[in-house]
């Protein structure tokens, strides 16, 4: 299981930084949205993976899953939709007010592009 | 416990809520509301300096959870400082957005509670006590900044805004990663139970902390702009509306106060495999931080890019004394915070000014119309540049003596105080060339020079001053930051304000059944 989670986090982050590193602002925030998943996976996999455990504190168990772990992830993907949400719309309004979805405002070799 | 030491949060986010529930077609309202929790914040700031002042460290514990399991939010004299400068650059700040012909909170919608929100998040960043709260409170620091700095719309504004953005959020996320792996590692993200915990960490585990601690500097690294992370700011900077900028100001030092909180204190001197483990990258940044910075500065094509630029060069000196990791360099470190937040602050707000009032040029260093009111403008701009570059007896210069000072029993001393000195020569001839450029090289006159009020000098002027009484009382002053930064060296002091004696059990149930790696308590 350790194998799995870690190369699906490896994985996702990857994908993340490569998309992040595109040109056009759909890849970006395609990859900053892999990103942030592989983060949170791996701030939920820092709580130790278990299996068949309870989630808090049950009568009589020996073992539990740490919940400090899920709070911080759930605080994560809150601030993280907003966040995502955000950049979607100065995106969208970039490419609006540009007429190119370029990162910089403005296709590559099309001039100034200093304001 | 006083509940007043969760004020300076609680004011601005009251003052915000309060604000849209007002609705923002009653700007007269939200005006006075703003001014009024601006005003507040300073008045408690000054409470906190005060009550900060005879050393007591004194802990918040929210909902009266004990610490270390709790939120928990801790004044000492750092943090008292920090929330100091900013309410007095955000009064002025918020001043100068409201004063003015074309004030800029009536640019575009939502500009009173966006600014409060900035300043939960900022004094949130100064008082808050753990790890995970800091990582918060930059999120809401940081929404509100993006919504500022697009604030009055604009192309150029939405360009560097997405810059701004993006590259914020992946060093958010970053920040997520080395805050998960410190917890994983420790099982703690308080910052008192930190500096306890990661001294003891297992050499097998040792790794992992110094990994964590990196993540972190590179984080902390990209919002205090330091090499070679400072590609964001000038842009974004430059073409944010003057009284934005001046409180963006603020946001490169709480990166630098932030890296002094966790580098300094948490993987400090005696942080065992993990000691100061930041140092040996901080300090050669932190040199080509402020000269990168300062040649950016000379070939900038604006005053406000300029004034952007010159914000990286003080953050590369800044970090240069803050990268020895020392008592005696964290002191002047410290007094030289306080004087380049006012000094950037005041040179963004002049710069606005002189933008306002030269029609079509702006603030673009080319010939261009004469600046309406040139004397007292130029008096302005003189001060503010004097300040910045370090010429006595302003404040600069005390701050440029005292890092001078402590850093020269160094190794590598002789490196520092070039790069420090060039970087101030560098400045001047740059702002020289501007002042010049802006102030004597006009075209005669072909039109009246826009209307002006004369009230918008006021901020920056009170600015100003603020930074002349920083050098007139540069000696209490001293002893304020260097008792800070002493205070910060006492750990233990600080851990058992915070955690109690005796010392709390563990955060974090250790399954039977799950694999733990390393020494735990």
């Amino acid at each position: 299981m350790e194998i799995l989670v870690a190369s699906a986090i490896g994985l996702l982050a990857a994908c993340g930084v490569y998309l992040m590193l595109r040109a056009r602002t759909f890849a970006v925030v395609l990859g900053l949205t892999f990103f942030s998943y592989a983060v949170n996976l791996f701030i939920f996999a820092t709580g130790r993976l278990a299996v068949g455990v309870p989630s808090l504190v049950a009568d009589g168990a020996t073992s539990w899953a740490d919940p400090l772990p899920q709070a911080l992830v759930l605080t994560a993907i809150v601030i993280g939709l907003a966040t995502t949400g955000f950049v979607v719309e100065l995106a969208l309004r970039a490419r609006d007010q540009a007429g190119t979805d370029h990162v910089d405002g403005a296709e590559p070799g099309a001039g100034e592009r200093e304001a | 416990m006083s509940h007043w030491i969760a004020a300076p949060i609680l004011i601005p986010a009251l003052a915000g809520a309060a604000m849209l529930l007002a609705g923002e077609r009653r700007l007269g309202l939200q005006r006075a509301l703003g001014i009024a929790s601006c005003a507040a914040l300073v008045l408690s700031a000054a409470i906190a300096v005060d009550s900060s002042a005879s050393g007591v460290v004194q802990p918040y514990f929210v909902g009266d959870w004990p610490a270390p399991f709790g939120i928990v939010l801790v004044l000492d004299r750092l943090a008292a400082l920090m929330l100091a400068v900013a309410a007095v650059i955000a009064l002025a700040a918020l001043a100068a957005a409201v004063a003015g012909e074309r004030p800029w909170d009536a640019r575009g919608r939502f500009f009173h509670p966006l600014f409060q929100l900035q300043l939960v998040g900022l004094n949130g960043a100064f008082l808050t006590g753990d790890l995970f709260n800091l990582f918060v409170f930059f999120e809401v620091l940081l929404i509100a900044s993006y919504c500022l700095l697009l604030h009055g719309q604009g192309e150029a504004r939405l360009r560097a805004g997405l810059h701004y953005v993006v590259v914020n959020l992946a060093a958010s996320a970053l920040f997520l990663v080395g805050v998960a792996l410190l917890y994983s590692v420790t099982g703690t993200l308080n910052l008192a139970d930190l500096a306890l915990r990661v001294p003891r960490v297992s050499p097998a585990d040792a790794p992992l902390v110094r990994v964590a601690a990196l993540l972190l500097l590179v984080v902390f690294a990209v919002k205090a702009a330091a090499f070679p992370l400072y590609l964001w700011l000038p842009r974004a900077y430059a073409t944010a509306a003057a009284p934005v900028a001046a409180l963006f100001a603020l946001m490169t030092k709480v990166g630098v106060y932030a890296i002094v909180r966790v580098h300094g204190v948490v993987f400090g001197p005696d942080a065992g495999e993990a000691a100061l483990v930041a140092a040996p990258w901080l300090a050669p940044a932190a040199l080509a931080t402020a000269l990168l910075g300062v040649v950016g500065a000379l070939a900038a094509p604006s005053l406000g890019r300029m004034t952007a630029y010159l914000t990286v060069a003080s953050v590369g000196t800044l970090l240069i004394a803050v990268s020895a990791f020392s008592t005696a360099t964290l002191g002047a470190a410290l007094y030289y915070l306080l004087h380049s937040s006012l000094a950037i602050a005041t040179l963004f707000l002049v710069t606005g000014e002189i933008a306002a009032r030269r029609g079509a040029v702006g603030d673009r260093l080319e010939q261009g119309a004469p600046v309406g009111r040139p004397v007292a403008l130029g008096v302005l701009f003189l001060l503010s540049a004097a300040a910045l570059v370090g010429l006595p007896p302003l404040s600069g210069f005390v701050g440029k003596v005292m890092i001078l000072r402590s850093t020269g029993t160094l190794p590598g001393a002789a490196l520092m105080w070039s790069v420090i000195l060039v970087v101030g020569l560098l400045s001047l001839i740059g702002l020289m060339r501007a002042g010049s450029i802006v102030f004597w090289k006009a075209t005669p006159a072909t039109q009246a020079a826009p209307p002006h009020r004369r009230l918008t000098l006021v901020p920056p002027l009170a600015l100003v001053a603020c930074g002349a009484a920083l050098a007139m009382f540069a000696a209490p002053v001293q002893r304020y930051t260097d008792a800070a930064a002493r205070q910060l060296g006492d750990r233990g002091q600080y851990a058992k304000a915070i955690l109690g004696e005796p010392k709390a059990a563990t955060t974090r149930p250790f399954p039977a059944g799950v694999r733990t790696n390393g020494a735990r308590p």
